[in-house]
């Protein structure tokens, strides 16, 4: 293994050859590939994350060009899981990125996600984050949960039974609405979502359970909530 | 000194631009009834039949009100209300 192109990072406390190994051997499930789909598989790209399995059934339009930084105008009408293994293999060739270009659905998400390691939720939605959140239970993997609206963002680090889950957190999905965003709000919030699934592989720091971190960007303040499970719960509560 | 109030952008139309507004102390549920008498509307967007929307985080400090006494959690002058309505976006 060529540690070359990983010096800096290995510079870290706690995370060295080990570390880098650690990262090596790991595979992740990236739900979405769209605003924070993208900074999301880029940074675990060039960390040297072994295994990228990008999920996406949409393709690339116009309007996701202000944000969707894994993809640009020569991609318009590709799919966009097919577009990202193009950015993510030339901006690191160590990695294997398996596109996967179905709809995530109760049905097929199991199989998806297959042996991953942990889950990114990338979506556009609560009722496909809800399935993502259901099959990290059952598979006793953790979820990293990111959203954004405009200048704001929110996540955290999702791992029942030692944090609540998804459906705790936020037991009803919004009413769906084409909200406003700009390209740097994925931006702050996906490169902490990488940075927290990094933290886990390698097993350095603390990670953002049982707390949810809003951001709002228009005042520049991070704020942390305590994110409490819910024992009646019809997900996770016993 | 009264209830800092913090207003999530999308609701913020309602409160003329306002991030954070000020009510007395009280209960959740005369709180928002006390905004809406200023910001009218507000409490619609918030609650339905007295009850705050399922998809509508409220914390107290740092706390969730769910896990405290929800819409009649007491709140004293100082403290500090946080609207956080569930965001589904990410990759559309």
């Amino acid at each position: 293994m060529d540690f070359l192109r990983y010096a800096r990072q290995m510079l870290i406390d706690g995370w060295g050859e080990q570390g880098q190994k650690k990262l090596k051997n790991s595979t992740v499930f990236i739900a979405g590939a769209g605003g924070l789909g993208s900074p999301v598989s880029i940074y675990l790209a060039v960390a040297g994350v072994g295994k990228i399995i990008i999920c996406d059934f949409d393709s690339v339009e116009v309007t996701n060009l202000n944000r969707q930084i894994l993809h640009s105008h020569t991609r318009i009408g590709i799919n966009k899981a097919l577009s990202a293994k193009i950015t993510l293999t030339a901006i690191n060739p160590d990695v294997e990125v398996i596109p996967i270009t179905s709809k995530i659905t109760s049905e097929n998400a199991f199989e998806l996600i297959g042996d991953s390691q942990i889950i990114m939720d990338c979506m556009d939605n609560l009722e496909t984050r809800y399935i993502l959140n259901e099959v990290a239970i059952k598979k006793s993997i953790p979820l990293v949960f990111g959203a954004i609206y405009g200048i704001q963002g929110m996540l955290s680090f999702i791992q029942p039974p030692e944090t609540p889950c998804l459906k705790c957190l936020f037991p009803e999905a919004p009413p769906k609405e084409t909200f406003p965003v700009v390209g740097a709000t994925p931006g702050v919030i996906g490169a902490l979502q990488a940075l927290e699934a990094i933290k886990y592989l390698v097993g350095i720091g603390k990670l953002l359970k049982n707390k949810l971190l809003v951001w709002d960007g228009m005042s520049c303040d991070f704020k942390t909530f305590k994110a409490q499970k819910d024992p009646s719960c019809i997900v996770c509560g016993k | 000194m009264a209830v800092k109030v913090l207003i999530p952008t999308p609701l913020q139309k309602l409160t003329d631009g306002k991030d954070v507004v000020e009510a007395p102390a009280g209960k959740i549920i005369d709180i928002i009834n006390a905004l809406d008498k200023k910001y009218p509307g507000l409490a619609e967007r918030l609650c339905q039949d007295g009850k705050i929307r399922r998809f509508i985080n409220v914390y107290l400090n740092e706390e969730d009100i769910r896990f405290l006494q929800g819409e009649e959690t007491l709140v004293k002058d100082g403290d500090e209300v946080s609207i956080v309505p569930a965001i589904a976006g990410g990759n559309f």
